[in-house]
């Protein structure tokens, strides 16, 4: 899998692979990088989820697939967002207070 | 067009997958998700390698798409079916370069692979081998494609709609918030563009909403309908989700995708330049 050099991030909107380290070029003085897991009930890591990142109003913002670790991760700023995770093992939401630098979260999926 | 002939649903596509004269093509600015698993039968196309000119900031020209079809096997009488992640944003951009160079029939998978992960339907990861063709592109029809500097005389006259985020578009951020933050190219957005993110045309599945639902949504946002339309967001790619929408779904007469979209306009030398959440003036 390609890592996310500078210079395919500028060529495209893909989102990069989910569980490679964060770029040398970022900038966590200046970034607010959301990330976490996505896990079932039992506590199962969940690849190939959906996650979608809203913003304070409920609109959708960005959405990745988690790595097969279940990792995703986005680069917001700083304020309110809701992740919500679909995947075959069920749906689950979050509310997040994100601040600049890393913010660290899991998020659970269940069938309703 | 419409929605009968531009888009196929997962079950016709499940149904059709070995019918003879029907390509299925995953489309994906990262092909790891084809090799790791695809609909059986579909071949790939990657945006970045195969779509891309290598050198000028520009996609293949007239004489390297058909090349490149005909090295993947597909013929000009053939009915194209593309799919793929990122919610059809890369299969709608291969759809519309297939418009652009004249291909009769194509077509996109509603809900492309995330409504098919969702489903749980089957993957392969056998690749198929498909004999060469000959396949003969047309001119590129420039009547779906705008340039930056019809764009610039656009504003305040024609519909100008900006398909990313609500915080891209009033300039919070620069980018999609699953990538970096850090771009050379001024934040906002194009003065009297309206905000119509293209995820608002997209049911949680990946699926396309249905056409009432899709008419109201650029209504309630001010789109007129007598005028002549230009859609653009960062690359080109989210807006050939919403040049689809206007122009194959709802049927829209004069639609164009501005691929050189943000990236470009936010890089030019004196242009204006809205921010905040309301267009702007002209």
């Amino acid at each position: 899998m390609t890592s996310p050099t500078a210079a395919n991030i500028a060529a495209g909107c893909a989102a990069p692979d989910q569980s490679a380290p964060l770029p040398a070029s970022v900038d966590l003085q200046k970034e607010t990088v959301i990330t976490g897991v996505v896990r079932t009930a039992e506590g199962e890591l969940v690849g190939g989820a959906y996650v979608r990142l809203l913003d304070s109003s409920g609109e959708f913002t960005a959405e990745v697939v988690t790595s097969p670790e279940g990792v995703f991760r986005f680069f917001a700023a700083p304020g309110s967002w809701t992740l919500r995770a679909l995947s075959r093992f069920g749906n689950g939401e979050l509310a997040v207070d994100a601040a600049r630098g890393v913010n660290e979260v899991a998020l659970g999926v269940a069938t309703v | 067009m419409s929605r009968d002939t531009a888009l196929v649903s997962a079950d016709w596509a499940e149904q059709n997958l070995e019918t003879p004269g029907i390509v299925f093509v995953e489309v994906d600015e990262d092909t790891t998700a084809y090799d790791g698993g695809h609909i059986p039968g579909a071949i790939k196309i990657d945006w970045k390698q195969d779509l891309q000119d290598p050198v000028r900031r520009d996609f293949v020209n007239q004489e390297q798409f058909s090349a490149l079809l005909s090295e993947r096997g597909i013929s000009n009488d053939d009915t194209v079916i593309l799919y793929g992640g990122n919610n059809n944003w890369f299969a709608a951009y291969a759809y519309w370069y297939f418009k652009l160079y004249g291909h009769e029939s194509v077509k996109l998978l509603d809900g492309g692979r995330k409504k098919w992960e969702l489903d749980a339907r089957t993957y392969t990861k056998d690749v198929p081998s498909r004999e060469k063709t000959n396949y003969q592109a047309k001119a590129p029809d420039l009547e779906i494609r705008a340039f930056r500097d019809e764009v610039v005389q656009a504003i305040g006259v024609k519909n100008l709609v900006d398909v990313r985020s609500p915080d891209e578009f009033a300039g919070r951020l620069l980018a999609p918030a699953h990538l970096p933050q850090e771009q050379s190219q001024r934040a906002g957005h194009i003065p009297t563009a309206i905000s119509v993110p293209w995820s608002k045309a997209a049911n949680e599945d990946g699926t396309f909403k249905s056409d009432e639902e899709l008419a109201k949504i650029y209504g309630d946002a001010g789109l007129d309908g007598s005028k002549d339309t230009i859609a653009y967001c960062r690359i080109g790619e989210r807006s050939s989700h919403s040049w689809f929408v206007l122009k194959e779904l709802l049927g829209h007469e004069n639609v164009k995708n501005y691929d050189g979209s943000w990236t470009e306009y936010g890089s030019l030398i004196g242009v204006p330049i809205a921010l905040g959440d309301e267009p702007g003036k002209a």
